[in-house]
């Protein structure tokens, strides 16, 4: 596949791991943070961490978006899709994701219209093609996938579409990298930054990192040569005593980002005064939600839901992952009562959240390690 | 608990080993229990074996056997719930011939003989149904095999889409054949009849959800002959035989590797992917290696055997891009390792569920 092999070649990478131990001080160990959920899946998807100097270690950040929902929204799309008449559209990976009293897959065996969809559009195709019915996109991401909601809702009120609305869980990058660097137990010596929230909000969105706490930061792309050329970067800038933004994904992202993307937010979004962040807590203006000139288009304001703020299980330890303080394999139930089949955290559930990644890719490792 | 203890406790925890029996523990049938993963093995060793099972049976390969007067026949049945009913390449009826077929050939027997149960819809038009009977009558003719029983049942309008099928094969073991799927050894060779992914995707594409176009058509086909060059040029060499229908090729590893007690190593790189396919699925997000087939095989040949196996597997019609694609280790034990190509070593393992495609 053009384009794409070009980014996996494994004699490059070989060449650029051999690089890597000539960047690192002795009795020095580097920890990195890589804040999405897409570099995560790439990490394990290619055994980058065995490619890494064992000084080198990656902690998964907070960065996906299915991981981080609470489970009272969860909860809230469940009670919208039992209702009677409404077709509940959603992207696949949310559908496993356990709410208080189980998943929206659960909620579709037992009768409730819940549809998979690869865009908000498609979501809007139903609602035109079931005109009698009404249809309800469960949005959630970060800036990355906010713009194509916000398109679809502009597209709904110009076409004057009256059975669809949107329930939205859009979330915002900064805020909670702020919380976790305000954190005073975080040691994270620096980032390898989400590329494709970047190609929105633009890489200079991200100088608050080293500005006010003094960390660099490699805005990366998603193929295993991009993660481990912007390792690479973060080490040279850390050799080197620097701490600034850099750009790995340059192919794709400019300084400013895309202006009509943002705009399209700005143009249906409002901030939420606080959102709940799954393992995170409540964290101030951290959320968006649909602004008042779209209000009809707003499914929390069309459809009583339970709407409660739910305490994580006791025995999930999601958040201290999503903190980066453990590692999967460190939390009390990895592996044995949490499991992709019987997740009890939804790091367990997206196949981007870090413990399954863990679980699918990473055994192996871990079982080599001690044979 | 430190670093050191936690690791330590991984590989304890995680370990599958083949004698242990999934649990099911979900209250309600779920598509996940359909779809060829860990829900479906929880569902089958959990539920189903625990209330019929029988040695014969709990083996879990694709067809039974049985002796009769001497001679050994193998069964084994199938339905086929397929959406859209036409699909590029082939359409439900061709299947339910094919998908039987297959199942006593990589159980080493030569098809003889099918049944066929139609459950049809209020509503469908008699020319589908024409169109599929013919598409049946075409397949056993290729495959040479002769529908010698069936059944017709309609249900109300809206309680199945259009028409499922179901077929049982009765097959002939063939004295060449020494299969099971225990039977796995290190240094085994594993091989692949040819390009994988096709089928299911076809199928993606074919029901319009993804408003995305390619020329994917499926691999239908009956693998008769391709069984039987393998057990002609390997003989009881050749230990084990799949076909890598739902749930893919990582499914089917990982089947056998639980059954046989050994660990499969697959090279990325050397697995066959149409390039169509290879781009439709990492659109997807999905990995072709859990992508549905329905005329490929995976064989187990020792290596003394593996040349000549994949030489006159290639000679095969359908079967020219065959490849070696990885071999059995003696660990770790019920697993499925995956070389990625780009320098790491990771596990393939069963799916969780349907395979969820990933939002960003």
């Amino acid at each position: 596949m053009r384009f794409v092999d070009e980014f996996r070649d494994g004699e490059l990478g070989r060449a650029l791991a051999a690089e890597l131990p000539a960047l690192i001080e002795p009795d020095k160990t580097y920890k990195l943070m890589e804040v999405c959920g897409g570099h995560t899946h790439t990490i394990y998807r290619y055994g980058i961490e065995a490619m890494l100097p064992d000084a080198v270690q990656l902690v998964h950040g907070p960065g996906c978006p299915v991981c981080v929902l609470p489970m009272g929204r969860v909860d809230d799309g469940i009670a919208i899709a039992r209702q009677p008449g409404v077709i509940l559209t959603c992207f696949g990976d949310l559908m496993r994701v356990p709410g208080s009293r189980g998943t929206l897959l659960e909620a579709r065996s037992l009768g409730a219209d819940v549809r998979m969809v690869y865009s908000p559009l498609d979501a809007l195709r139903i609602a035109r093609e079931n005109p009698e019915r009404e249809t309800v996109f469960f949005a959630l991401g970060f800036e990355t996938t906010a713009p194509s909601t916000a398109l679809t809702l502009m597209r709904a009120r110009r076409e004057r579409v009256r059975n669809f609305s949107c329930l939205c869980n859009h979330v915002l990058i900064e805020p909670p990298l702020r919380a976790l660097l305000d954190a005073p137990a975080l040691q994270i010596d620096g980032f390898i930054g989400p590329g494709h929230v970047a190609t929105v909000i633009g890489a200079e969105d991200f100088e608050f990192i080293p500005r006010d706490y003094r960390r660099p930061v490699v805005i990366s792309g998603f193929e295993p040569l991009d993660v481990l050329q912007s390792v690479q970067m973060l080490l040279a800038q850390l050799a080197a005593d620097r701490c600034e933004v850099e750009n790995q994904y340059r192919r794709v992202v400019g300084g400013t980002g895309n202006p009509r993307a943002r705009e399209a937010i700005a143009e249906v979004f409002t901030p939420r005064e606080e959102f709940e962040w799954r393992g995170l807590g409540t964290i101030p203006r951290s959320a968006l939600r649909i602004s008042d000139a779209y209000a009809e288009l707003d499914a929390e304001r069309r459809f009583a839901m339970p709407g409660e703020q739910l305490d994580d299980p006791p025995e999930c330890q999601c958040g201290e992952v999503l903190r980066g303080e453990i590692k999967p394999w460190e939390c009390r139930v990895f592996g044995t009562a949490c499991t992709p089949d019987t997740a009890i955290g939804a790091c367990m559930v997206s196949p981007e959240g870090a413990c399954a990644a863990y679980y699918s890719y990473g055994r192996h490792a871990r079982v080599g390690e001690t044979a | 608990m430190g670093h050191d203890d936690g690791r330590r406790r991984v590989p304890e925890m995680l370990r599958a080993p083949g004698a242990v029996r999934a649990r099911l523990h979900d209250e309600h049938i779920t598509m996940a229990h359909g779809a060829g993963g860990r829900s479906s093995q929880a569902l089958i060793e959990g539920l189903l074996l625990p209330a019929i099972g029988n040695e014969t049976l709990e083996r879990l390969a694709d067809a039974g056997t049985l002796e009769l007067g001497g001679a050994e026949l193998a069964v084994t049945t199938d339905s086929f719930v397929v959406r859209p009913l036409r699909f590029p390449g082939g359409s439900i009826g061709e299947l339910a011939v094919n998908g039987t077929v297959n199942d006593l050939a990589v159980s080493g027997a030569l098809p003889l003989a099918l049944t066929l149960s139609l459950v049809l819809e209020e509503g469908l038009s008699a020319e589908s149904l024409r169109a599929e009977a013919e598409a049946v009558g075409r397949a056993a003719a290729r495959a040479g095999v002769e529908v010698i029983a069936g059944d017709t049942k309609v249900v109300e309008h809206g309680r199945a889409d259009g028409m499922y099928i179901c077929t049982t094969g009765i097959g002939a073991v063939d004295p060449r054949s020494d299969l099971s799927t225990a039977a796995l050894t290190a240094g085994d060779r594993v091989l692949v009849s040819g390009p994988v992914g096709a089928h299911g995707m076809a199928i993606m594409l074919a029901r319009g959800e993804f408003e995305l176009e390619a020329p994917i058509v499926s691999d239908t086909a009956t693998l008769w002959p391709a069984a039987d060059a393998l057990l002609g040029a390997a003989g009881t060499d050749l230990h084990c035989m799949r076909d890598a229908t739902r749930g893919g090729v990582a499914s089917a590893l990982n089947e056998l590797a639980r059954a046989s007690d050994v660990g499969v190593l697959v090279r990325e790189t050397d697995v066959p992917v149409e390039p169509a396919v290879a781009a439709a699925a990492e659109l997807l997000g999905i990995d072709p290696l859990y992508v549905a087939n329905e005329g490929r095989l995976v064989a187990f040949v020792a290596p003394g055997s593996s040349r000549a196996a994949l030489a006159a597997l290639r000679e095969v019609a359908g079967c020219e891009q065959a490849c070696e694609i990885g071999e059995v280790l003696g660990e770790p034990s019920g697993m499925v390792l995956i070389d990625t190509g780009f320098g790491g070593q990771r596990v393939l393992d069963l799916l969780a569920g349907d395979p969820l495609p990933r939002i960003c």
